[in-house]
């Protein structure tokens, strides 16, 4: 399976700067051990022993994947996989 | 409807179908004006509950400061409760929000204290901590980890929903200091079976993530996942389609985190049409389009030149 991901600005000196890159596997997981074997070091920013690191938010599709089923979540081709940092939300408005 | 004071107003707001936008009889969506609160946005809830926690438990007394990390709106709640109840506001806010949110502020006496924009409303937090540092005597009623916040809306919002629409199937809001989602979904949760809570999260530009690390980010300290169903992270193209739709189509004239939520009340829709299935979704305008009319999104010719508008901008 070939997905998108996007990376934000914070993990781009893993990624040579490139703001997305192509990943593939058939889990969230298999996707970001794809991603460690051409850009190392990304995968000990994302996840730790307890899985997705406490301020690293990753969606699928828009769809954050802590509700889908975390790092196995599957993933199919053409989705697109989006990882950013948990900041301060200023939904409606804080 | 009377009330003895401008504060005594606070909730008790109007709930509204959007016949146009609803897909169908059966999958019907419900939005919640909470722009009809007293300043204009559903913060006048959070804000009048923690002032009044804060009296109550004797940390808030006459003549005390009040100090806030605000991205806007609470801030203007605060200010105006500030005013009639006679405490000083100090606010903490971004330096990229819209210029109306300033001059709202300042119009009800708050003294305003910029933060960098690099960093959003995480580094509005930091510098709002050292400042309560080096101010011991002023009280930062802290809206991200002040449990009044959620309670407002345990107390109003969810059961003022649930009285409206008994039917409701799911509760749609913005996920920013997460109150009114852990609030209301908590509620809504203990009363009806299989409710839906679904929360939709701002996706800003680069400069707003603009963290040195990633153990910088920040959590909320009331945000509870096991009371989510979901939750989407909606871009700011979204987010301007959607609050220009629901002016077109539904009359509805609001800021632009409504389009957000509106967004995800949408995905929901079509998922609930797809699996064959009743729906009556109920989301939150959270304020109304006033304080970003100065963005152009609500008159600019295309979405391309809308999204513009708001770049670099703190929008919800």
């Amino acid at each position: 399976m070939a997905v998108e991901v996007r990376v934000p600005t914070i993990l781009r000196p893993y990624t040579a700067g490139e703001k997305a890159v192509q990943g593939s596997g058939s889990t969230i997981d298999e996707v970001i051990a794809d991603l460690e074997s051409r850009y190392p070091g990304l995968r000990e920013r994302l996840v730790d022993d307890a899985g997705l690191r406490r301020f690293v938010n990753v969606y699928l599709n828009d769809e954050d994947v802590r509700f889908l089923g975390g790092l196995t979540t599957a993933v199919a081709d053409g989705d697109s996989v989006t990882i950013l940092p948990a900041v301060a939300g200023g939904s409606a408005v804080g | 409807m009377r009330y003895d004071s401008l504060l005594d107003s606070v909730g008790r707001t109007p709930l509204v179908g959007l016949p146009r936008l609803s897909p169908s009889a059966d999958v019907r969506l419900w939005a919640k004006l909470e722009d009809r609160n007293p300043t204009g946005s559903v913060k006048d809830r959070a804000a009048l509950a923690m002032v009044q926690a804060a009296e109550a438990d004797g940390r808030l007394t006459p003549g005390c400061t009040i100090l806030e990390p605000t991205s806007g709106n609470t801030g203007i709640s605060l200010a105006v409760a500030a005013r009639l109840k006679g405490y000083r506001i100090v606010v903490v806010m971004p330096e990229n929000t819209s210029v109306e949110r300033r001059q709202l502020l300042e119009m009800w006496g708050a003294e305003i204290v910029s933060s960098p924009a690099a960093g959003g409303s995480n580094e509005a937090v930091r510098v709002a901590r050292r400042m309560a540092e080096q101010h011991p005597d002023w009280v930062m009623l802290y809206q991200y980890g002040n449990p009044a916040n959620a309670a407002a809306h345990y107390e109003g919002t969810g059961p003022e929903i649930l009285a409206d629409l008994p039917t409701i199937t799911h509760f749609v809001a913005g996920l920013g200091t997460t109150g009114t989602l852990m609030g209301a979904g908590r509620y809504l949760r203990e009363k009806v079976p299989g409710v839906s809570i679904v929360a939709a999260e701002p996706r800003y530009g680069e400069l707003v993530y603009g963290l040195r690390n990633l153990d910088e980010g920040f959590v909320p300290e009331l945000y509870d996942e096991s009371v989510l169903t979901t939750r989407y992270s909606v871009g700011p193209r979204d987010a301007v389609r959607r609050t220009r739709d629901l002016l077109e189509q539904e009359g509805i004239f609001a800021g632009i985190s409504t389009g957000a939520i509106l967004h995800a009340a949408l995905g929901m829709a079509a998922r609930a049409v797809k699996a064959g299935e009743r729906a009556d979704i109920c989301f939150i305008v959270c304020d109304g389009g006033w304080k970003y009319l100065s963005t152009g999104v609500y008159t600019a010719a295309s979405l391309d030149e809308a999204e513009q508008g708001i770049e670099g901008q703190l929008w919800a």
